[in-house]
């Protein structure tokens, strides 16, 4: 979807402030926040792009005004709501009222530090690749409503082919409940030119990982 | 848009946020989805132990054993997992070389991917809307942003990881460290170095 966290190329959010000697966290809720994330992935209550899809369509006024985790927060809560695991009226009261859904699994301190590697998104292949580093390309013009990660700075462009990375689960259909859809992964390099115009730093390339549909032969 | 600032601003949207996380706490134990001592072990661990030293061992062997580089730049997961004193991270890691003639920075514009196991958590820039949005048009104007300037001529390439893919840079060894132990030359290795935003230090900038 073309919402506001799609930022590539966007003018006028200012220079970048670095906080010196910053803490992981900056209050402790943010640390709580983190790890119901990471044990809810681990239970297999949602994939990691249905939380990526969550804070997307959160209004863009949200999203802009609200902190990192807090935006982790509200796609939890909404997906949370949205699948079923917790009712509307048990955010409401702070407390659990009724029992809850089975999930497959359940992350126990024994499980935490091997939880902590992150896990493979390579899926088997369906077919042979379609690309091979070298090759010219250019990327699809989609504006769909859903998930998406083909960045729109970077639709309808021509690039190269530079890695291939293997098949993995696709991001487009996962987050709208098709299953993995497993398509083969790109490194695609354009020319900064191509991208921003005959005004940009002519030292400048830029690279997105592409899924294969995002990509056609150029 | 630095954000935690926002809530130092509002008192009052951090206590309601701080009491929502309590109440969702509360509420997904009760039912048996999480596990409160598993939730302290896991905040523990990214307040402890998975940091950008993790990286920066990384980068200390590929600067002192050629063979190792070149695994790293095959195929970074499989590299690190022969380190024994490196944890070993999850698939898809790519190790990018700086040269004098190139300069590799890392982004995620969509939303704030960052190879967490090799440099812990991501700091607020890197999640904010400056760094996502400047990144891939003017990483040049990012740079300054950081005080540091490159060559007219360097190529710079952005690796926006709009996948799973998680990308670190390998930077380039400063002068004057000929014969350092590993273990001295992690410690020239900053994190920014390794996302593109910086360079390694140099030997004057850290005690012998």
């Amino acid at each position: 979807m073309n919402g506001v966290h799609d930022m590539g190329g966007m003018d006028g959010f200012g220079k970048v402030e670095v906080e010196k000697n910053e803490p992981p966290f900056h209050e402790r809720w943010e640390g709580r926040v983190l790890a119901l994330q990471r044990a809810l992935g681990y239970a297999g209550a949602w994939h990691i792009d249905d939380s990526r899809y969550a804070q997307e369509t959160l209004p863009p006024q949200q999203y802009l005004g609200a902190s990192y985790y807090r935006r982790w927060m509200l796609g939890m809560q909404s997906n949370l709501l949205a699948r079923g695991y917790v009712g509307a009226d048990e955010i409401e009261a702070g407390r659990s009222l009724r029992q809850g859904k089975k999930l497959p699994r359940k992350l126990t301190l024994d499980l935490v530090p091997g939880s902590l590697v992150r896990s493979s998104f390579f899926r088997q292949q369906q077919g042979p690749a379609k690309f091979k580093p070298g090759d010219r390309v250019r990327t699809i013009n989609i504006h769909p409503q859903t998930h998406t990660r083909l960045p729109r700075y970077a639709r309808d462009k021509v690039g190269t082919v530079e890695m291939i990375h293997g098949c993995h689960a696709y991001p487009d259909s996962v987050a709208t409940n098709r299953g993995d859809d497993p398509q083969w992964l790109y490194t695609v390099v354009f020319d900064g030119r191509e991208i921003w115009g005959p005004d940009c730093d002519p030292t400048l390339k830029v690279s997105i990982d592409a899924f294969e549909p995002y990509l056609d032969p150029a | 848009m630095a954000d935690h600032k926002h809530d130092h601003e509002h008192g009052s949207e951090l206590s309601e946020t701080e009491l929502r996380v309590r109440a969702l706490e509360t509420i997904l134990t009760e039912k048996g989805y999480v596990d409160p001592k598993a939730l302290d072990a896991i905040v523990e661990a990214y307040e402890t132990k998975i940091g950008p030293r993790n990286g920066a061992m990384v980068i200390a062997r590929a600067w002192t054993d050629p063979a190792f580089k070149q695994a790293l730049l095959k195929d970074a997961t499989a590299a690190v997992a022969t380190l024994g004193h490196v944890s070993p991270v999850g698939d898809h890691l790519v190790a990018v070389e700086n040269t004098p003639q190139r300069h590799n920075m890392i982004v995620c514009t969509l939303c704030s991917c960052y190879p967490w196991e090799v440099l812990g958590l991501p700091p607020v820039w890197y999640k904010s809307a400056p760094y996502r949005s400047r990144a891939v048009k003017d990483p040049r104007g990012v740079l300054s942003d950081f005080g540091m300037t490159l060559p007219k001529d360097t190529e710079i390439r952005v690796w926006d990881s709009t996948a799973e893919t998680r990308f670190i840079v390998l930077p380039m060894r400063p002068k004057g460290t000929e014969g350092w132990s590993e273990e001295r030359l992690a410690d020239l290795v900053t994190r920014d170095s390794m996302i593109g935003t910086g360079f390694a230090k140099q030997p004057s900038e850290v005690r012998s």
